[in-house]
C-alpha cells in the first residue's frame, strides 16, 4: 500500500509544519508515504471561480503525479473535495477515476481507514475550539451538520478526544462558515473579514485558546483576521496536534 | 399575447424526462394519543405556543360570563359581540349577506370550529361556520368553540379530510394575528384579531 | 410554555441612532456589485450586527423545530419527491388545476411574462372600475414589478403585510422573502412612520408602531375596491390555492372587497390536498421556526356574490424547467430558510443583492432573469452548503451556485481581467517548473499565491487581514528535499529538475 502525499500550495509555502506533521503521523501508523516532487495544485482556484477549462491542464498534471499511488492523502478538506467531487475538466479515464475515488482527507483516513484508537505521543493541555471547515463538514461528511436532523457525530473531535490534556470547547454557532470560501475571500473582502472576526470572537467567548481545523486555508484566513485586530487566539492544524506538537 | 396553449406547450417541450412517481405520504401520527382526553392537552400546549389560549367554563358560569371574564381587561364597557353559534345570542347578528365592511366595529366574534389539530393548536373554519368570512379578521377578539371529539392528531390527518373539496373557503387559525416585522419583536394583532380563545364545548346532540 | 404578554414591550432598552444603511442601485445594463453594497451595509455596524443576530435567531428557532420532529428528513425527502413528480408532469397538473378552478367559478388567466401579468390585472381592474387595492405579500408580484406598474396607471396599491408596508412607505424593495424589512431597526421604522403616518418620531416601541400601522391601514382595507393575494401552493385536485400568513392580511385582502385577484406562479402546483400535510408542516418551521403560520387559508371558489380571478404566471419558469442543472430550483417554496442560514446574507443584508430574490435563492434565480446584471451574485457565496441542508424541498442550492459560476464564465459574463488572470494561473499551476519558480521563496509565494486567487485586486486579501508569516526553514518542498529526498534511494533526480537548489 503506497500513499501519495499531496501538500497543497498554501501549506507548502507558509505552513510546512502541517505537511511534516501529516507525513510523520502517517508514518507512525506504519504507512509508506511518498511525496511526488513535481506536484503542484489540484485546480481548485480556477474551478472555484467557474473557470473549468482553465483548470484542465492543472487537473491533468495532478492525475499524472498521483495515478501511481494506491491512495492519496492530503491535509486539506477543500482540495480533497475538489479532487473527489469537482475534478471534471478532463476526460474521465480510469486513471482519473482511480485518483478521484482514492483521495482522502487526513482526518477521514485516520478515522475511517486506519481506525486509529490512540495517539500515545500526543499531549496538548489547552482549550481547543475545533473549526469544522464547510468542505470537510458538508462535502466530505466529517460530522453531523447542525442543520440536519440526525445523530451527532464528529470524526475530528473523536480524534482530538484521544489527545491527553486537550479540552474541547464549542462556539455558540457550531458550524458557521468562517468566511474564507476560496475566491470569496478576495472578491468579497468585507463580508469575508466580518465573518472571520465573528468566528474568532465566538471561539474566544467559548474560552478557546486555540482554533484547530483540518483546513489550512480557513486557518490562514482566520489567523490573518486575528492578527489584524490583535486577537490573542492561536491556530493549529489538527495534524500537528495529533502528531504530538506542543503548544 | 401568448396564452394557455403556448405556456403548456413550452412546459411539455422542456419538462425533465424523469420517472418520478408521486410518493405515498404517511400519516406520521403513531406517537399521538388515540383518545380525545390525550389529544386535548397537546392541542392546548400547541395553541399557547402560538399565542392563543384555552378558557374553561366554570361551574355555574354561562358561556357569555366566561367570555367576558376571560377578556375582561381588554374590552370596552359595552362590547359588541357577534355570535355565529346557537349557544350564544350576543348583541350583533351575523347574516350571510352582510357587507363585510360593516363588521369593523365588532369586539368579539364567537365561532364554532369544524375541527382542531393537536399538533399545531389550529382550529378550522369554512364559510359555513364564519357566516361572513371577514368577521374572523375584522373583529378585535375571537372566541372559538371546539368539540374535543373533533380533534385530529396532526396536519397530515387534517388534510385527509374533505372539507376543502366542498367549501369555497377553508382556513386554519392558529392563535391570533401576529407579526415580528419590527426588529423581531412579537406583536399580537398585527392586522387581524388581537386574541384567540378556545373553549371546549361539545356540540349539543339534538334531543 | 407561557404566552408572551402582548402588552409588554420586549424591545431592547435603547434604540440605535445609527441611520439606516442605503444602497447604491446598479444602473440599467450594469452589473450589481454585491461586494460594494455589502460594504455599505457593514459600514452601519449596529444595523449589521443586529441583522445578523435576528436572522440567525430565525435559523436557531428553525433548528429547534426541525430537531423535535423525528421524521424531519423524511418530510424533506417527501416534499422534494412530490415537487419532482409535479414538475415532471406540470402540464397535466396545470390543466387539471385550471379546469377545476374554472368549474369552481373562478376566472383563470394565463400570463407568459411580467408584462402580461400586469396588463391582465390592469384589465380586470378597469372592468370593475377599481381605484384602490389592498394586497398581501407576493414575491411573484415583486418579480413582475407590479406595484410600480400600478402606480404608473394611477391605481393605488396598499401593502397589508406590516414588513412589506414599511418597505412600501420607505420606497425600498423587500430585503427578505419572509420578513421584508428585517434589515431595518425600530428606530428606522419610527422615522418612516413619523414621516408617512404621522406617528410620534420619538416613540420607537414596536407595539406602538405596529398599532399605528394597524390603525392607519384598517380604513384602507375597508375602502378597497379589490384585494390581491399571491399563493404559496395551488392544488390541482381541487382547483384551489393556499396562502399562508401570520397577520391574517391575505384573508382581509380576499374577504373584505368583493373582487379577489390571485397571482400564482405556475410552479406552485401540488397534485393533491393530501400532499399539503408535508408542505405545511415544513414551511413555517423552516421559515420562522414556528410550527405553522397563524393563518393557513384555502381558497377554492369566490364567496357568494363575490368574484375571483387567478392569473397563472410563467415569466421564465417554463424555460427554467428545461435547464438540466437548474430546473429543481422551481421546487422552491419561498420559505427563506436559506437566507436565514446564509452567513453572507446575514452580514450583507438582502438589499445588497439588488434583486427581487436575495440570499442563496437569489444567487440561483436572479441570473436566469438577467445573466449579465446578476453575474456577480453567484460569487457572493462561500459555497458552505448550509443552505442546501436547511432547504425543506432539498434543492442543491450550493451546487447550483457553483454551476452558475461555470455557466457565467462560459457565457462570457465574468470580467475579462479575472478570467485571463485565472487562465494564467492555470498555466503556472500545470507546470511544476513555473510553479516552483513562483513559490521558490516565501516572499515570492506571498506575492504569487494570493495573486492566483486575487487576480486584479492585489490588495483584497490585505484589506481585512494579514498575510501569514514566512516560515524560517523554507517550504515543505525544501524540507522534504533536505530531510527525506537525499535519504531516499534511487530518487529520480531527472524528474526533480524544477526543484534545483539554486
Ligand atoms: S431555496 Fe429552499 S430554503 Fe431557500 S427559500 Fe426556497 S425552499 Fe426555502
Amino acid at each position: 500500500m503506497q500513499i501519495g502525499l499531496f501538500v497543497p500550495c498554501f501549506i507548502d509555502a507558509f505552513y510546512p509544519e502541517v505537511g511534516i506533521a501529516t507525513l510523520e503521523l502517517l508514518e507512525r501508523f506504519g504507512c509508506k508515504v511518498d511525496y511526488p516532487f513535481d506536484q503542484t495544485c489540484c485546480g481548485q482556484p480556477m474551478v472555484n471561480a467557474g473557470c473549468h477549462p482553465e483548470a484542465a491542464a492543472t487537473e491533468q498534471h495532478f492525475v499524472n503525479q498521483f495515478e501511481k499511488y494506491d491512495v492519496i492523502v492530503a491535509p486539506s478538506g477543500s482540495c480533497v473535495h475538489q479532487v473527489r467531487d469537482n475534478l471534471t475538466a478532463i476526460k474521465q479515464t480510469d486513471k482519473v477515476k482511480h485518483v478521484r475515488t482514492n483521495t482522502y482527507e487526513l482526518v477521514e483516513y485516520l478515522h475511517d481507514v486506519l481506525k486509529v484508537d490512540a495517539f500515545p505521543w500526543a499531549r496538548f493541555e489547552h482549550r481547543v475550539g475545533y473549526h469544522d471547515s464547510c468542505n470537510t463538514l458538508r462535502n466530505l461528511g466529517h460530522g453531523q451538520p447542525s442543520e440536519l436532523h440526525g445523530k451527532y457525530f464528529s470524526k475530528p473531535r473523536a480524534l482530538l478526544e484521544k489527545v491527553a490534556g486537550l479540552e474541547l470547547v464549542a462556539p455558540s454557532r457550531p458550524d458557521e462558515c468562517c468566511g474564507f470560501g476560496g475566491t470569496f475571500s478576495v472578491t468579497e473582502p468585507e463580508v469575508s473579514g466580518q465573518m472571520g472576526r465573528d468566528k474568532i470572537a465566538d471561539h474566544g467567548r467559548a474560552g478557546a485558546e486555540y482554533i484547530v481545523s483540518a483546513d489550512t486555508s480557513c486557518l490562514m484566513h482566520q489567523q490573518g483576521c486575528a492578527k489584524r485586530i490583535g486577537a490573542p487566539i492561536r491556530f493549529m492544524h489538527i495534524a500537528e496536534i495529533l502528531n504530538g506538537a506542543a503548544a | 399575447m401568448k396564452g394557455r396553449n403556448d405556456i403548456l406547450a413550452a412546459i411539455r417541450a422542456n419538462k425533465p424526462a424523469l420517472k418520478a412517481p408521486a410518493p405515498e405520504v404517511p400519516s406520521f401520527d403513531e406517537a399521538y394519543p388515540t383518545d380525545t382526553t390525550g389529544l386535548w392537552p397537546r392541542f392546548a400546549d400547541a395553541l399557547a405556543l402560538m399565542g392563543g389560549s384555552v378558557a374553561e367554563i366554570q361551574e355555574g358560569q354561562s358561556l357569555e360570563d366566561c367570555i367576558r371574564a376571560t377578556l375582561a381587561d381588554r374590552l370596552p364597557e359595552q362590547p359588541i359581540i357577534a355570535s355565529a353559534v346557537p349557544e350564544l345570542t350576543g348583541n350583533r347578528r351575523l347574516r350571510e349577506h352582510d357587507n363585510p365592511k360593516t363588521l369593523h366595529d365588532i369586539d368579539i366574534a364567537v365561532l364554532r370550529a369544524r375541527f382542531g389539530v393537536a399538533e399545531t393548536g389550529s382550529v378550522c373554519f369554512t364559510e359555513k361556520e364564519l357566516i361572513v368570512n371577514a368577521v374572523a379578521y375584522l373583529a378585535q377578539h375571537l372566541v372559538v368553540l371546539l368539540d374535543p371529539a373533533e380533534l385530529v392528531t396532526n396536519i397530515h390527518r387534517a388534510y385527509q379530510r374533505d372539507d376543502y373539496k366542498n367549501a369555497r373557503y377553508t382556513v386554519f387559525h392558529t392563535g391570533p394575528s401576529a407579526t415580528a416585522d419590527i426588529e423581531g419583536v412579537l406583536v399580537r394583532g398585527a392586522q387581524g384579531v388581537r386574541s384567540l380563545t378556545v373553549i371546549a364545548a361539545s356540540v349539543d346532540t339534538p334531543g | 410554555m407561557s404566552t408572551p404578554d402582548p402588552t409588554k414591550t420586549i424591545n431592547s432598552p435603547e434604540a440605535t441612532r445609527e441611520s439606516a444603511p442605503r444602497f447604491t442601485k446598479a444602473k440599467d445594463g450594469k452589473r450589481v456589485d454585491h461586494a460594494a453594497a455589502a460594504k455599505q451595509f457593514l459600514d452601519s455596524p449596529i444595523h449589521a450586527k443586529s441583522h445578523d443576530e435576528r436572522v440567525w435567531a430565525m435559523r436557531t428557532k428553525r433548528d429547534k423545530q426541525a430537531h423535535a420532529i423525528e421524521e424531519w428528513e423524511e418530510l424533506r425527502d417527501l416534499a422534494s419527491q412530490i415537487k419532482t413528480h409535479t414538475l415532471t408532469h406540470l402540464d397535466e397538473y396545470l390543466e387539471q388545476f385550471a379546469d377545476n378552478a374554472a368549474a369552481n367559478g373562478v376566472r383563470v388567466h394565463w400570463a407568459a411574462d411580467a408584462a402580461d401579468h400586469n396588463r391582465i390585472v390592469h384589465e380586470i381592474f378597469n372592468d370593475h372600475d377599481v381605484k384602490k387595492v389592498i394586497k398581501s405579500k407576493s414575491m411573484l408580484m415583486e418579480e413582475c414589478g407590479f406595484r410600480h406598474y400600478m402606480e404608473g396607471v394611477g391605481i393605488e396599491i396598499v401593502e397589508t403585510d406590516l414588513g412589506e408596508r414599511i418597505q412600501q412607505l420607505d420606497n425600498e424593495d423587500p430585503s427578505h422573502v419572509v420578513v421584508p424589512s428585517v434589515h431595518k431597526m425600530r428606530s428606522d421604522v419610527a422615522k418612516v412612520f413619523a414621516e408617512t403616518l404621522g406617528s410620534d418620531p420619538d416613540n420607537d416601541d414596536a407595539h406602538y408602531l405596529a398599532g399605528r400601522q394597524r390603525d392607519a391601514t384598517r380604513p384602507l382595507i375597508l375602502e378597497a375596491d379589490a384585494g390581491m393575494t399571491g399563493a404559496n401552493f395551488a392544488v390541482a385536485e381541487t382547483g384551489g390555492f393556499i396562502v399562508c400568513t401570520n397577520e391574517g392580511n391575505a384573508d382581509l385582502s380576499a374577504n373584505v372587497p368583493n373582487l379577489h385577484v390571485a397571482s400564482i406562479g405556475i410552479e406552485k402546483l401540488v397534485p393533491r390536498m393530501e400532499d399539503m400535510g408535508v408542505f405545511i408542516r415544513l414551511l413555517s418551521r423552516s421559515a420562522l421556526g414556528s410550527p405553522i403560520t397563524q393563518y393557513t387559508s384555502h381558497f377554492r371558489a369566490p364567496r357568494a356574490g363575490g368574484e375571483m380571478h387567478i392569473v397563472l404566471v410563467d415569466n421564465g419558469r417554463s424555460k427554467r424547467l428545461g435547464q438540466e442543472k437548474f430546473w429543481s430550483s422551481l421546487k422552491c417554496i419561498r420559505c427563506g430558510a436559506c437566507m436565514n442560514t446564509c452567513p453572507v446574507f446575514r452580514r450583507s443584508g438582502g438589499l445588497s443583492y439588488g434583486a427581487t430574490y436575495t440570499g442563496p435563492l437569489g444567487l440561483i434565480l436572479d441570473p436566469s432573469f438577467d445573466a449579465h446584471r446578476y453575474s456577480n451574485l453567484p460569487f457572493a457565496s462561500t459555497l458552505n452548503g448550509s443552505c442546501t441542508n436547511v432547504c425543506p424541498v432539498k434543492i442543491n442550492i450550493h451546487e447550483q451556485i457553483f454551476e452558475w459560476r461555470q455557466v457565467l464564465a462560459e457565457d462570457g459574463h465574468i470580467p475579462w481581467a479575472k478570467k485571463s488572470a485565472l487562465a494564467a494561473a492555470g498555466k503556472v499551476l500545470a507546470d511544476p517548473k513555473r510553479y516552483r519558480a513562483a513559490i521558490r521563496t516565501a516572499q515570492s509565494a506571498l506575492k504569487h499565491l494570493p495573486d492566483w486567487a486575487v487576480y486584479s485586486q492585489l490588495n483584497a486579501w490585505g484589506q481585512v487581514r494579514d498575510m501569514p508569516d514566512v516560515p524560517d526553514g523554507g517550504s515543505f518542498h525544501d524540507w522534504y528535499r533536505k530531510n527525506r529526498l537525499h535519504k531516499t534511494e534511487a530518487a529520480d533526480t531527472a524528474t526533480h529538475d524544477s526543484g534545483d537548489d539554486s
